[in-house]
């Protein structure tokens, strides 16, 4: 095994191949905080030497990228972080073919699919990061009525699974994921792989604390509007977005808080609708986008006189968006709503 | 290790890359190749991923769809969006005020800069790397040390092998230095629209985003740093390309193919374009991208309602079942005209998975073709940057100070920035459709975008200083309507084509450039632009079958600029005689 000092090379071995956009690896690329030259140069303190195996940037093609995760599909690379980009369909529900693949199985030329890679990987993982919301939690891609099955990786592999060194499937939602969000998880896990760091401090719905404990309401600036009762009819105004669609109030997320790249960007502090792309309940429970969310209406006319009794509102609605829908799992039967025609 | 046998027509040796990297989604290439014709022999193009857009969409709120269209893609998805607001905008008969286009219009830019840059300089250019030549052409590396850079004064390098050398991943200097250039226009890409890649500001009726003098400050000034840098880039390119066929002699057939190119326009101009589809010929000619099909170096057509009703959708190899084309959503156009069962108002997409079959069906991409009144042309993007310059060439049609378009080329003039001083690059309708040219246009492309912003900046500033601050306008979702926005995705063309039927989505259909270009063979067997670039390209690289990482089969492909969140998977059919899994664990297998 290549080592650095004391410390082994930690590999981070990127599926891609989810049901994704792979607008999580792009985002990659625009993190900063650190960014990934920052991690495969080792720039900063304690971190172990990395080596990326990631198809967005990878010098190699090909057989000679996949085979590093045949090599650890063996158990032959140590340690490793798996990261897992894009919803994983539901591959039990028809007779033939593949949903989505990534290299070929040498002995029948035709695509291994995503879920047998988790299979293959997951008993050797040390860690496995779900990216982006559709990893996490099924997103945009199970969708009512998809045809796909889609299901997040903690659907697939289960709730309670622990990888060998005892960490969930740490989830790292967002659609797609805040930049800085994504790099700075990895920082932490490389570092608890390293032993520099404890276990990492995750939520009920495997996110880390730190970057998804406070709301998008807790963090925009426009709240100042919305305690004013100032809600703005018009998209391009500065007051609060809530009656034109902002789910502020009931989302987990940093963005408006942390903006988007070095602190430019977001959402409703820049204008834009938050339409709870980081929630389990994402998309459905939030559709249609542009209209006022139900129960909206008493909060914010209601919101100076009764604050606390508001809090215990939103923490039912709360409660439901961020829980998945129900047609996101294992097993033969597809019940998104979408009648097979194969 | 034995060569492989004789064939009748030489050694065929089938070779696959599967999966390409450094694109954005998963491409395979499979490929047969005659080592001693030094030939590709045949190829084929498939994808590996299904999603279903056009399926899930169905019977959801109209207004929905550019929040999820945006989904599609992780590089571009905000040209999905804004692509469907434009259909929106079209469905609801909604025209949003000038400076919310001005603000889209910059953002666009800034998409156009950003991801042109982070292609060609990340994942393009490590093709033609210190590392990488070395290891595929070593006599070609040799004499890049040798050679003096034309345009050193300009961007620094001094000879061919320095600008290899700072194109090394990661290690290199101008890879790295291109890497926080990509931030920087995401920045700028992110006041505009939000978020990238998934806007949050962008909706029907215009945008959410507050205009302020800041705004644009913000925008400007960043904007000026990424003009001084691509003073540099221009001239490095234009080095590093030339000095290829100079090298190697014979290397523009690499890639290439028969001219057939197609450009949907990009960057509408507010003071012409109402969304009206009756009056989308003449807004279409007033994009500051002009739209246009070329055929053979030849303009076919600039009128996007030509463009529009020529799409059609074919199956051919790839995983569905066909629709009925009798039962239409939309039988005539707004202006009468009859439309096609196989268009994409008119399509169902009906998913069967089903095994890869690569002489049946092997791909979960369909067949976009454009249809001339005889033919089906296998239209490609050429990854966007060619079709739009050869396309906004030709028209003539755009001259703002900036940019002249002349008829034969495109003159593009940046002022002074902090280190250099002011510039006029001019891109010239080039001899071939390949590899070479379509990498190189996606330099000239940044340029372009770059003093296309300029202009916008100063329209959003008129309006802005003349108290015109809205940016939205409001609208009603009809029962009944069909609309259909037409833009350039970074890689190429991409159309949305939205059927609302009882105030829901009755059909939605989105045509990125991916499947124009990754295409399969179709129902009349014609190959997919991927399919025929490589098929039959030359072969440079030096190494033996074993030791073969086909690079310039690579160069092609990524000069396409793929960008498959719907997997591609190409592969050489034909006599298999040896099969090589992979170049580099080289084994022997009999078929
Ligand atoms: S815009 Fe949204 S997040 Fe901000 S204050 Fe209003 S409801 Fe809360
Ligand atoms: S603020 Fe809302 S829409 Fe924006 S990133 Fe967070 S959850 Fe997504």
């Amino acid at each position: 095994m290549p080592t650095n000092g004391e410390h082994p090379v930690v590999h981070v071995l990127w599926i891609n191949a989810g049901l994704s956009c792979d607008g999580d690896s792009v985002a990659l690329t625009a993190a900063m905080q650190p960014s990934i030259e920052d991690i495969v140069l080792g720039v900063l303190p304690g971190l172990p030497k990395v080596v990326f195996h990631w198809p967005l940037i990878d010098y190699q093609n090909g057989e000679e990228f996949m085979e590093w995760f045949w090599m650890a599909s063996r158990g032959q690379l140590e340690p490793f972080v798996l990261v897992v980009e894009g919803s994983i369909p539901n591959e039990q529900i028809k007779s033939e073919g593949y949903w989505t693949g990534f290299g070929n199985d040498p002995k029948t030329g035709q695509p291994v699919t995503v879920n047998e890679w988790l299979d293959k990987l997951a008993p050797y993982a040390t860690a496995i990061v779900a990216a982006g919301t559709c990893a996490t939690y099924g997103g945009i891609h199970a969708m009512e009525g998809n045809p796909t099955g889609a299901m997040g990786v903690p659907d697939y592999l289960g709730w309670s699974w622990k990888s060998k060194a005892g960490l969930p499937v740490v989830c790292v939602p967002g659609c797609p994921i805040q930049p800085d969000n994504l790099s700075e998880t990895l920082l932490y896990l490389l570092n608890q792989v390293a032993g520099n760091a404890p276990m990492i401090p995750l939520d009920e719905n495997l996110r880390p604390r730190w970057l998804f404990d406070l709301t998008v309401h807790e963090g925009c600036d426009r709240a100042g509007f919305y305690e004013q009762g100032q809600f703005t009819k018009e998209y391009g105004t500065v007051e609060c977005l809530v009656k034109i669609g902002c789910w502020g109030p009931v989302v987990k997320c940093n963005v408006p808080k942390r903006g988007w790249m070095a602190g430019i960007g977001g959402c409703p502090n820049v204008g834009g609708i938050c339409i709870g792309c980081t929630m389990p309940g994402f998309p459905d429970m939030f559709m249609p986008f542009m209209d006022e969310p139900p129960g909206a209406k008493i909060s914010s006319r209601t919101v100076a006189i009764y604050g606390g009794l508001i809090r215990s509102l939103r923490s039912m609605t709360l409660h439901t968006v961020d829980k998945e829908t129900k047609w996101r799992h294992r097993g033969p039967a597809l019940t998104t709503g979408y009648r097979p025609t194969w | 290790m034995t060569m492989p046998s004789q064939g009748p027509s030489g050694k065929l040796v089938e070779m696959n890359w599967d999966p390409i990297t450094r694109i954005v989604g998963s491409l395979g290439i499979y490929t047969k190749i005659d080592f001693e014709k030094r030939k590709v022999a045949e190829c084929k193009s498939t994808s590996s991923i299904f999603r279903g857009y056009s399926v899930f969409m169905k019977g959801k709120d109209p207004r929905d769809s550019h929040f999820i269209t945006s989904r599609i893609c992780g590089i571009c998805g905000d040209n999905h969006a804004t692509c469907s607001c434009y259909t929106q905008n079209m469905a609801y008969g909604v025209k949003p005020p000038h400076l919310a286009e001005w603000i889209v219009n910059l953002g666009e830019a800034a998409e156009y800069m950003f991801d042109h840059n982070i292609f060609q300089e990340n994942l393009v250019c490590v093709d033609f790397c210190e590392k990488m030549v070395k290891e595929t052409n070593p006599g070609v590396w040799e004499r890049a040390a040798k050679t003096e850079a034309p345009h050193a004064a300009e961007h620094g390098y001094r000879t061919i092998g320095d600008i290899m050398k700072a194109v090394n991943p990661i290690e290199g200097d101008f890879y790295r230095e291109a890497l926080m250039m990509s931030r920087l226009t995401r920045e700028m890409f992110c006041l505009m629209e939000g978020r990238h890649v998934h806007p949050s500001t962008l909706y029907p009726g215009g945008v959410g985003t507050v205009a302020t003098v800041q705004l644009f400050s913000d925008y400007t000034t960043r904007l000026m740093r990424y003009i001084d840098f691509l003073k540099r880039v221009v001239p490095l390119h234009d080095d590093l390309f030339d000095f290829f066929y100079q090298a190697l002699p014979g290397y523009h057939e690499v890639g290439q193919r028969r001219i057939l190119l197609g450009c949907w326009g990009s960057f509408q101009d507010p003071e012409v374009c109402n969304f009206r589809y009756a009056d989308m010929t003449n807004w279409g000619r007033a994009m500051f991208v002009t739209p246009g099909i070329i055929v053979d170096g030849k303009l076919v057509t600039n009128d996007l309602v030509q463009i529009n009703l020529g799409i059609r959708i074919l199956l051919g190899s790839s995983y569905y079942s066909d629709w009925q084309t009798d039962e239409k959503f939309v039988t005539h156009d707004p202006l009468g005209n009859p439309v096609d069962g196989r268009h994409p108002w008119n399509q169902t997409t009906i998913p069967m998975p089903q095994k890869r079959d690569f002489d049946e069906k092997y791909s979960w991409v369909m067949s976009p073709r454009w249809y001339d009144g005889k033919n089906h042309l296998a239209l490609d993007t050429g990854g966007g940057p060619i079709a739009r310059l050869w396309s906004t060439a030709l028209s003539g049609l755009v001259d703002i100070g900036y940019i002249k378009a002349t008829g034969k080329s495109v003159v593009i003039n940046l002022p002074r920035s902090a280190s250099k001083p002011e510039a006029r690059f001019e891109w010239k309708i080039p001899k071939w459709s390949n590899t070479i040219e379509r990498d190189r246009a996606r330099s000239y492309f940044q340029a372009y975008a770059a003093a296309c912003a300029l202009h916008f900046v100063d329209k959003a500033l008129q309006e802005l200083r003349a108290g015109r601050d809205k940016t939205w306008e409001s609208f009603k979702v009809p029962k009944d309507a069909i609309g259909c926005g037409f833009t350039e995705a970074v890689r190429g063309v991409l159309s949305h084509h939205m059927v609302i039927r009882g105030g829901k989505i009755a059909n939605y259909h989105p045509y990125p450039p991916t499947p124009w270009n990754a295409s399969p063979r179709d129902s009349f067997g014609t190959p997919g632009p991927y399919e025929d670039a490589i098929q039959g390209q030359p072969i440079f690289e030096e190494n033996p079958p074993d030791k073969f990482k086909g690079i310039d089969i690579m160069r092609t492909v990524r000069s396409f600029d793929p960008c498959l969140p719907c997997g591609v998977h190409i592969y050489a059919g034909g006599r298999v005689i040896e099969q090589v899994h992979s170049p580099f664990h080289f084994e022997e297998k009999q078929r």
